[in-house]
């Protein structure tokens, strides 16, 4: 009989069948690499001896378009890099050129900023806790996280006309105010909301399965997850109490009443646990700065069209829905920045997914990935 | 008529039949998950989206065949048909009326638990006919697993053998009495999960885990040899409700002629729904979990039933 070896290609008719590493590709076409991972996997019988992931599928060169674009066109730009939740990579970049030319920002447009990033959160965690079950081929559970999703996009659609890149928050505040109504409509999606992910913890967490394939799976220690770099969930999951709404607060989030949930052992269950209390924490958050938020101006006033802050630096970061998501900015004076540079947690995130595979088997490895959540556009820029 | 003439007309039969009940299947599996998910399902193409299911099968016979140059061909070919000729066989000797089973046969309960056991084979050629990585995997799991839940789906039927004293599915009829419903309850709880998995459906999907081996062992097939390993997966499914509707609820005795067959087959249709159920809400379990699942619990479930009705028998006579 002839056997033919994987690795080679070549034929042995030697009568005994070679057992031996098996070479996998993953992706970067794949139903579960969420985006464009590839991911090189080897495999000894189902078990994974090393898990390689192989970048930049879609590297478009965000940062380098950047220093040929002045300081508005950039916010376009920022959309693309994470696609699930636009709005935070608006905001910190905002935030890093407000830092640089020394913008003040409306208290209103904060208000309506801390709106949008926390719907955007909740968005971007239903679509990391429906792909995730979805990993897992739990099919229902996808579309009711999407279901929900779909409200808040609709939401946004109705704030600024888009629906995934929004080119929302601008330096010096918001494009448009909130049309009328649309705080009525946040507030009633809120109210839905919780029992929608009451009906999906019932769904997906307290399913016997779900909690066989994810309870000690791709387990994270608290200090691997700092020396990582490891931000958002994936760290919080681990018991790193890190938020930047808490630890390093920015716009008006000291003044909103809410907590951060924290895991305790690292897994994958945890991990996905996490998203779901964040979902509820955000809810209160976007109720109080309804209630708080008072009439007035969106958009800082005399602003130029151009801007050209003095020669300098600045670096400014915010939690998003991945983690700390940070945007450097350097000025030579001109209307165009010299140099942007991300400090995307998508990125340091995935990094940990060689160390937390291994060992595990081929089945694994997808959900491991799912609970990293990595966004590709932002791994990549 | 010869045998081999009735061996033929047989099997036109049976291709029909499962080729309808594929089609209703498949339309019936959109539909209730379609509901599931908050969704309509099919709903343009005739009568509450009945002739979807036809469309799709016309659109997969046009469909270019494509064959991988690395395959093993004449394995690759023949492959479909191996995994869809014993389902098929296997709906031949289930009790449909009353002293009506296509093939009376007295060794029929071993039949139906063996022959479409041979299905395994043409899984795990498939797979390795691809020469493809996920397919080799596909059908590797797909051996695994088919083999180890073979066991406790045959203990699970097994106590009707000993309650009937026959293998012969109408002789189990003739003798099948209401208080075997309650008394074959674990058995049949054995017998629906792991059907369940002797059909590849969720969440024991793993040869065909799309979220890892994309579409496993008929990763690299296409058109209608496609169709062919789906048909044999709704076949599966079809056999091992009707089955099931016949020995654990009485299939068709409980009402008198034509009422007794469609009240078999609305028995019949709810284990589907069942099953549809489980698959759109459950999800997949790891290989080493499934194994866990037949040997240390399943079987173990069945042999205890098996005692349960071992024990009760001297006492009934």
């Amino acid at each position: 009989m002839t056997f033919y070896n994987d690795r080679t290609g070549l034929a042995q008719d030697n009568g005994i069948a070679e057992t031996g590493e098996l070479v996998v590709n993953v992706g970067p076409s794949h139903p579960s690499t969420h985006g464009v991972c590839r991911v090189i996997v080897h495999l000894d019988g189902e078990t994974v001896t090393k898990a390689e992931p192989v970048i930049g599928y879609l590297h478009r060169g965000i940062e380098k378009m950047a220093e040929n674009r002045t300081y508005l066109q950039i916010v376009p730009l920022t959309d693309r890099l994470d696609y699930v939740g636009s709005m935070y990579a608006n905001w910190a970049y905002c935030r890093a050129v407000e830092r640089l030319a020394g913008i003040l920002v409306p208290e209103r447009a904060e208000y309506l900023r801390v709106i949008v990033c926390e719907l955007q959160r909740i968005a971007s965690h239903m679509m990391a806790l429906g792909s995730a079950a979805a990993d897992t081929g739990a099919a229902t559970m996808f579309i009711y996280a999407f279901d929900e999703r779909e409200r808040i996009i609709e939401a946004f659609e109705e704030l600024c006309g888009a629906r995934l890149t929004y080119n929302y928050v601008r330096p010096g505040g918001v494009s448009f105010d909130a049309p009328d109504g649309w705080t009525e409509t946040v507030l009633e999606f809120c109210r839905n909301h919780r029992s929608a992910l009451d009906m999906m913890d019932r769904l997906y967490f307290g399913n016997v399965i779900t909690r066989q394939r994810t309870k000690g799976l791709g387990v994270l220690s608290a200090d691997d997850a700092i020396a990582w770099g490891a931000s958002g969930p994936v760290a919080r999951g681990s018991g790193v109490n890190w938020d930047l709404r808490k630890h390093d607060t920015y716009s008006v989030y000291p003044r909103f009443d809410f907590d951060v949930p924290v895991g305790s052992n690292g897994d994958c269950y945890d991990r996905a646990r996490v998203r779901l209390f964040e979902c509820y924490e955000s809810c209160r958050i976007i109720e109080q700065a309804i209630a708080q938020m008072d009439p007035g101006q969106v958009k800082a006033p005399g602003l130029p069209r151009l801007l050209a802050p003095r020669p300098g630096d600045a670096y400014d970061h915010i939690e998003s829905a991945r983690g700390s998501l940070g945007v450097y900015l350097v000025s030579d004076g001109s209307v165009r920045p010299y140099r942007m540079k991300v400090r995307s947690p998508a990125f340091c995130n995935l990094a940990l997914l060689p160390m937390l595979a291994e060992g595990h088997m081929l089945s694994d490895l997808v959900v491991i990935l799912g609970s990293l959540d990595p966004v590709f556009g932002e791994v990549d820029r | 008529m010869s045998a081999l003439g009735w061996g033929a007309l047989y099997g036109l039969a049976a291709g029909l039949v499962i080729a309808v009940a594929a089609l209703i299947g498949v339309w019936g599996e959109r539909k209730v998950a379609g509901r599931m998910q908050m969704r309509i399902g099919p709903q343009e193409l005739g009568p509450f989206g009945l002739l979807q299911t036809l469309a799709d099968t016309v659109k997969l016979l046009l469909k270019e065949d494509i064959t991988p140059r690395a395959a093993d061909v004449r394995v690759f070919r023949i492959a479909p048909i191996i995994v869809f000729a014993p389902i098929a066989m296997s709906f031949a000797v289930i009790p449909y009326a009353s002293g009506f089973a296509p093939l009376d046969t007295s060794v029929g309960i071993l039949f139906f638990m063996a022959v479409p056991a041979i299905s395994v084979i043409g899984v795990l050629l498939a797979g390795w006919a691809s020469h493809n990585t996920y397919a080799t995997i596909g059908g590797l799991r797909a051996a695994a697993q088919m083999i180890s839940y073979e066991l406790p789906r045959t203990l699970s039927v097994l106590p009707f053998v000993l309650l009937a004293g026959s293998m012969r599915p109408l002789d189990i009829m003739d003798e099948w009495r209401w208080w075997w419903i309650p008394l074959t309850f674990i058995a049949f709880v054995v017998y629906f999960i792991s059907s369940i998995a002797e059909v590849n459906r969720g969440p024991f999907d793993l040869p065909e885990a799309e979220s890892e081996l994309v579409a496993g062992y008929f990763a690299d097939y296409s058109g209608i040899r496609w169709a062919i390993f789906m048909m044999a997966e709704y076949g599966g499914m079809v056999a091992a409700a009707l089955f099931g509707a016949a020995f654990f609820f009485g299939g068709y005795l409980h009402l008198p002629g034509v009422w007794g067959v469609l009240l078999f087959v609305a028995l019949a249709t709810a284990i589907a729904v069942a099953m549809i159920w489980v698959k759109w809400t459950f999800p997949r379990m790891r290989p080493d979990q499934l194994m866990t699942t037949a040997w240390k619990v399943l079987t173990p479930m069945a042999l205890v039933q098996l005692a349960v009705v071992g024990l009760v028998i001297p006492w009934l006579s």
